[in-house]
């Protein structure tokens, strides 16, 4: 991106975790999910089907690479080698590219798997709201897919779309969800669902004197709109769960919960790392079904 | 009978003057974001181009994505029809007219007359209009006029998988990366545009003759693409497309007189 301003302000927060209470060493079956999507990437460590460490960071223009560096940034730290593990799923848009996976998996079937982890047995729908892409999926109570709606062809209700938006009005990606309520009353949505329509309607909302923050509400007010007609062509059936990086924008998420009328369940966990757990598990299944790595 | 037709787009404003029926005067400003001042000093534009006064006018048509703001318009007219009459006026026989602007894209099908038998628009999304070509500009580092004939130097056909034009940006980049020439990626662009433009004609049929209007016209990369999409050789552009809009809001009203 020919980029002038310094300032990067689509820049969220890549990190990485490790589970202060298990031993890897202790462990009978180590198991690793790699999700490389177009926008983050995911690595996830599992032990024994238990969450061990994982990372999150941006995907950067090299997939193989992209890989690598997010199983090296999940491991840091852990001083676990690389031949501890027994088996490695990659999934996500560049999932053919991980370089150190024994197979490949849809982003579908992961992200339903994860969600049922992270969220609990009685999640039923996940949205998941990712870097360019936006997927309702129907699942059932072993959090295998039933059915699915996908659209990867518009940017509009997906993280580029926020991202760019975020630039537009120079405000840090991680702070729009909050600022968003930081209005006296909240306008009305952009009426442009496209979001190179939406940006010129913004720059013009903003001549005639809208506040930054007043944008930004009628912004996210419209792709929430914008998700939603995608999870009505499929329907909800609770318990309703969001995964994904827009499930941390409260700007969005809370819009989409007021006018669906309905709770999302909660988590502790961080919402990207789905597809990369359910990845982890379909390993954990396969090893224990003999599939393990030949040493 | 001297009638002013206005369209007033999302990208310029443009103003035409005609005196029975012939074209004697053109203007055209930038619509920018304040919509009033544009169309008025279009039609100002327009009225010195065709060397008479505001009080010559006798009345005055509108058409276009602002066209509520043009005040002092006797009539307003839908721009599927504005198209339609433009092309029949252009060319009789005219069966197909495309009009392809800043934010939007349409297909029409029209019979001997000018009158619209069917229709199909886009007024939805940038990758069907001439915002898609701005953006990949801007991705390119190119300006907005050279990415029309630098089509013309590709004998490459690289395929698009973004059909969004901010995905398709990344793309962009992704192929800059991969050192592909300029000239391969602006017909890449092009290509992908025209094939959305022509899945629109499709639906509503390809019938001869073809007309395009609208400023995208002035592309003569995106016309080739258009050409070799169709599997067509020849579409009728007639001089100044962009105006081709107001020119027909103009006779609709000449005719409804």
């Amino acid at each position: 991106m020919a980029e002038e301003n310094t300032q990067e302000y689509w820049r969220w927060t890549e990190s990485h975790w490790k589970n202060p209470d298990i031993r890897w060493e202790d462990a009978k079956i180590v198991t690793v999910g790699i999700d490389v999507g177009s926008v983050s990437s995911q690595a996830v460590v599992m032990t024994d089907g238990q969450l061990y460490a994982y990372s999150n960071m941006r995907t950067g223009s090299d997939s193989p690479e992209s890989a690598r560096n997010a199983l090296n940034f999940g491991l840091e730290g852990t001083n676990m080698p690389e031949s501890r593990i027994d088996y490695c799923i990659g999934t996500g848009y560049g999932r053919v590219n991980v370089p150190m996976a024994d197979r490949s998996i849809t982003e579908i079937a992961c992200h339903a798997r994860g969600a049922h982890f992270i969220y609990g047995p009685e999640v039923r729908t996940v949205l998941d709201v990712g870097g360019q892409d936006c997927k309702a999926i129907r699942c059932d109570e072993k959090g295998k897919v039933v059915n699915f709606l996908m659209n990867d062809k518009c940017a509009a209700g997906t993280g580029r779309g926020m991202e760019v938006f975020a630039d537009l009005l120079s405000v840090p990606i991680i702070d729009v969800g909050e600022r968003s309520f930081q209005v006296k009353e909240e306008p009305e949505s952009v009426s442009s669902t496209c979001v190179v329509y939406a940006k010129t309607e913004a720059t013009g909302l903003l001549r005639k004197g809208w506040q930054v923050n007043e944008v930004l509400a009628a912004y996210c007010s419209a792709m929430a709109h914008r998700i939603i007609t995608l999870i009505e062509r499929i329907g909800i059936e609770k318990e309703f769960a969001i995964t994904g990086g827009l499930a941390k924008n409260r700007g969005v998420i809370e819009r989409l919960m007021k006018e669906i009328g309905l709770e999302p369940m909660h988590t502790d966990w961080d919402t990207q790392i789905a597809g990369a757990v359910g990845a982890a598990l379909f390993s954990y299944a396969l090893v224990q079904k003999g599939k393990g790595r030949k040493k | 009978m001297i009638i002013a037709g206005i369209d007033c787009g999302a990208k310029n404003t443009k103003a035409v003057v005609l005196r029975d029926n012939k074209i004697i005067g053109k203007g055209m400003i930038l619509t920018g974001f304040d919509q009033i001042t544009a169309i008025r000093e279009s039609l100002h534009a327009a009225l010195k181009d065709a060397g008479i006064d505001a009080k010559d006018v006798d009345k005055i048509s509108g058409t276009g994505a602002g066209m509520e703001e043009i005040r002092d318009a006797d009539v307003r007219v839908n721009e599927v029809r504005a198209m339609a009459k433009a092309a029949n006026f252009f060319l009789p026989s005219a069966r197909t007219v495309t009009d392809v602007g800043a934010e939007m894209g349409r297909a029409v099908k029209i019979d001997e007359n000018g009158k619209v038998i069917d229709f199909a628009i886009n007024e939805k999304c940038a990758a069907g209009a001439g915002a898609f070509i701005e953006a990949m500009a801007r991705a390119l580092e190119a300006k907005l006029e050279e990415m029309g004939p630098m089509v013309l130097e590709s004998d490459k056909s690289i395929p698009m998988n973004a059909q969004c034009a901010i995905f398709a940006e990344s793309e962009v980049v992704g192929l800059i990366h991969a050192r592909t020439a300029k000239a391969d990626i602006s017909k890449a662009i092009h290509d992908a545009m025209a094939s959305r433009i022509v899945s629109m004609i499709r639906r509503i049929g390809v019938n001869k003759d073809i007309v395009m209007i609208g400023g995208v016209a002035l592309n003569p990369g995106f016309v080739d693409s258009l050409k070799r999409e169709l599997e067509i050789d020849k579409v009728y552009i007639p001089s100044d497309p962009a105006f081709g809009a107001a020119v027909g809001a103009a006779l609709v009203l000449a005719e409804e007189t």
